[in-house]
């Protein structure tokens, strides 16, 4: 696979159009890994000039943030400002809503000035500038329904750009009944995809997977590694996983690409 | 002798504003004790939140048939009020229904029909909204913070605009006068029949009406303080001093920042004494345990926050069975804030250490971990309150001041310290799914 890092082009005097910003999912956990690749799968056969940062990119810190650890976050956060800064880095792209709302809005005040987008966002842009190679068929018709996540959507409110995405598949977008700005959280927000929930009578991911299965869907498109994972375990809860997919916007619109 | 209502009524006023003030007072002294934050910018936009959602009650009607009446109530609040001040002038000045000599007849029968006309919508609306908490009792009004007090509260409330709804019908079904002049009476005129015929009675009626309808509204207006319906004042400051940053940006700690720029200064020495005359002063305390530690902004927040329950019946955390309630977040900060404020009333202007906190005493911590910081409560708050930035406060808190946060947290912090991923990978590794098929 073709994943330039800017140690390399720095070295050939060179700087990519854009950094990709893989984050910790994205680069270590299996099912993140593969949303990853596909994000790349897109880069390549759109010829975008992007690069990533390897081993120099650090843990953004937003998940030391949420969990009150102020003091972590804000040495993540100066390292990997260091780092981006000595590569002049101008604009930012990510498959995590958390990196994107934590580079684009709590990095700024500590010196840490990009542009930050989701990779919702990038795809739309590759899309109207007509680079985006064209899209089978694969999903034509199918139902799919959108999660919104909670750091794309409410927090930054970033609805429109992965539903216009997902309108190049032709296929049948239903909506849930909490969506966009009253969607309901996949539960792993906040610190809570590391630690156990406290005690309650149900799991939120479940509860979300109810009302993802409200809408009959074929396919539950995500935007975040983190949703994925819990809306994964929520269908496998609820042993759906014969008859329902879970797949980030990115990897349908590759695998559309690929057929 | 012919002045003695008007020195009753004028000293009725004075000592119902009077004791109004007082409380309003108190109640900016405890918003004070709050941490100052700069919520001054972006003036145009400020106003415009303010017109919109306060005034406009745009974030009320998301929900139809509670916005719907709630606007109903709210018009029939503020308009009738109009009446309220002819009813001021009448009462200090002796005369009897000024406006009507001052205004055309079409115009005041105009303004009291709709007065009239709004006073039967309000009993309406107050009504659906007596059996939404009474009888449908919907879910959000029967949660574990609504038992005893805040229930009695809510209820109070409409029984309060019944009465003085009522009152203001009966008043102008017994004013023989205004109903012979027959100009506004669109709903009155169908009560006077019982006053017809008895003169005496009607008088006594009218009288009697006006001055509990006035004094009515004095007590109704000192109860704000002790109620959640602080929210009909509150509202408007609470949603111009609102965040207008995205939700999702969470503040980042400035006196983290100085300590994180030390940390990572090369030059600078950590054993290096004060400078002279530096003033080392208490070392700053990290989060919130206590009303103290948040700022005014969200100290007003809790004096705002009308119980609606909209909050909590979207926190993903409450509906799936865990503790954590953002009203009652928010319940517990006003509730600590009152204490803390009657403890100041009582040790002369200072507070004294009562060995109690908005933390444990109030708030526990398997409420604050059981958010998702998903940002559901704030959205729906109809007046812009962030239940949010209180959790967090609190958790930095418990993170930083008293390492306590739950174990696996902990695990996933120390592999962030270690490796740079909340996960026991190498960071050398970053890029090995590049290689990978």
């Amino acid at each position: 696979m073709n994943v330039p890092t800017m140690e390399q082009l720095m070295a050939e005097g060179k700087q990519p159009e854009i950094l990709f910003w893989v984050g910790s999912a994205g680069s270590y956990d299996d099912r993140a890994k593969k949303i990853t690749k596909a994000f790349v799968k897109i880069l390549n056969k759109a010829n975008v000039d992007f690069a990533v940062l390897g081993p120099e990119e650090s843990c953004t810190g937003d998940v030391a943030k949420r969990a009150g650890n102020e003091f972590l976050f804000q040495m993540q956060a100066m390292m990997n400002i260091e780092v981006l800064n000595a590569y002049e880095v101008k604009r930012i792209v990510t498959c995590d809503p958390h990196s994107f709302n934590c580079l684009k809005n709590e990095y700024p005040s500590l010196g840490g000035n990009y542009e930050v987008i989701h990779h919702t966002q990038f795809i739309k842009e590759l899309m109207d500038s007509g680079r985006l190679q064209s899209v089978g068929n694969t999903y034509k018709g199918k139902r799919i329904t959108f999660h919104d996540p909670c750091y794309l959507g409410r927090a930054n409110e970033v609805y429109d750009a992965p539903r216009d995405v997902l309108g190049l598949l032709n296929a049948n977008l239903v909506e849930m009944k909490r969506h966009k700005a009253t969607a309901l959280c996949c539960g792993a927000g906040g610190a809570q995809m590391f630690k156990e929930p406290e005690k309650g009578d149900k799991d939120i991911n479940v509860l979300r997977t109810e009302d993802a299965l409200k809408t009959n869907p074929e396919i539950i498109a995500t935007g975040c590694p983190y949703c994925n994972t819990m809306m994964t375990d929520g269908i496998k809860a609820k042993e759906k996983e014969d008859s329902i997919i879970v797949q980030d916007i990115a990897e349908l619109i590759a695998t559309a690409q690929d057929s | 002798m012919q002045y003695i209502p008007n020195i009753l009524f004028a000293i009725l006023l004075i000592v119902g504003v009077g004791y109004f003030v007082q409380n309003v007072r108190k109640l900016t002294r405890n918003i004070k004790l709050g941490k100052d934050v700069d919520r001054t910018d972006n003036k145009s936009e400020r106003w415009k939140n303010m017109a919109m959602i306060a005034l406009g009650q745009s974030k009320m009607v998301r929900r139809p048939i509670a916005g719907f009446l709630h606007i109903i109530v709210y018009l029939g609040f503020v308009i009738i009020n109009i009446e309220v001040l002819e009813i001021v002038i009448d009462g200090l000045t002796g005369q009897h229904r000024i406006f009507t000599k001052v205004l055309p007849d079409s115009v005041y029968g105009f303004l009291i029909g709709s007065f009239e006309v709004l006073a039967v919508l309000v009993l309406v609306a107050v009504i659906v909204f007596w059996i939404r908490r009474n009888i449908v009792k919907l879910k959000r009004f029967l949660s574990a913070e609504m038992k005893g007090w805040p229930k009695s509260d809510g209820n109070i409330i409409l029984y309060f605009e019944i009465v003085l709804m009522t009152l203001f019908l009966v008043m102008n079904a017994s004013d023989l006068h205004f109903q012979h002049a027959g100009h506004g009476n669109v709903i009155s005129q169908y009560i006077a029949p019982l006053f017809e015929g008895n003169a005496d009675m009607a008088h006594i009626v009218e009288r009697t009406t006006w001055w509990i309808h006035i004094a009515g509204i004095l007590v109704f207006l000192n109860y704000l303080y002790y109620s959640k319906h602080l929210h009909i004042l509150l509202a408007f400051p609470n949603t111009w001093y609102a965040n207008l940053k995205p939700k999702g940006q969470f503040t980042n700690d400035s006196n983290v920042t100085k300590e994180v720029k030390l940390m990572m200064d090369p030059n600078a020495d950590p054993f290096a004494a004060p400078a002279e005359g530096e003033d080392e002063g208490e070392p700053e305390k990290f989060g919130a345990s206590d009303v103290m530690d948040l700022n005014w902004v969200q100290l007003m927040n809790s004096y705002t926050c009308t119980e609606c329950g909209r909050c909590t019946s979207e926190c993903p955390a409450n509906l799936t069975g865990k503790k954590l309630s953002p009203r009652k977040i928010m319940m517990d900060t006003r509730d600590r804030l009152e204490e803390v404020g009657k403890n100041i009333d009582a040790n002369k202007g200072k507070f004294v250490d009562d060995g109690k906190s908005l933390l444990n005493d109030y708030i526990t911590t398997e409420e604050l971990w059981a958010c998702t910081s998903c940002n559901a409560c704030v959205e729906a708050c109809p007046v812009n309150i962030d239940p949010l930035s209180i959790i967090i406060e609190m958790r930095r808190y418990l993170v930083m001041e008293q390492s306590a946060a739950p174990m696996e947290l902990n695990n996933m912090m120390s592999n962030i310290e270690n490796n740079g991923a909340p996960w026991p990978y190498n960071q050398m590794d970053r890029l090995n799914w590049a290689n990978e098929d």
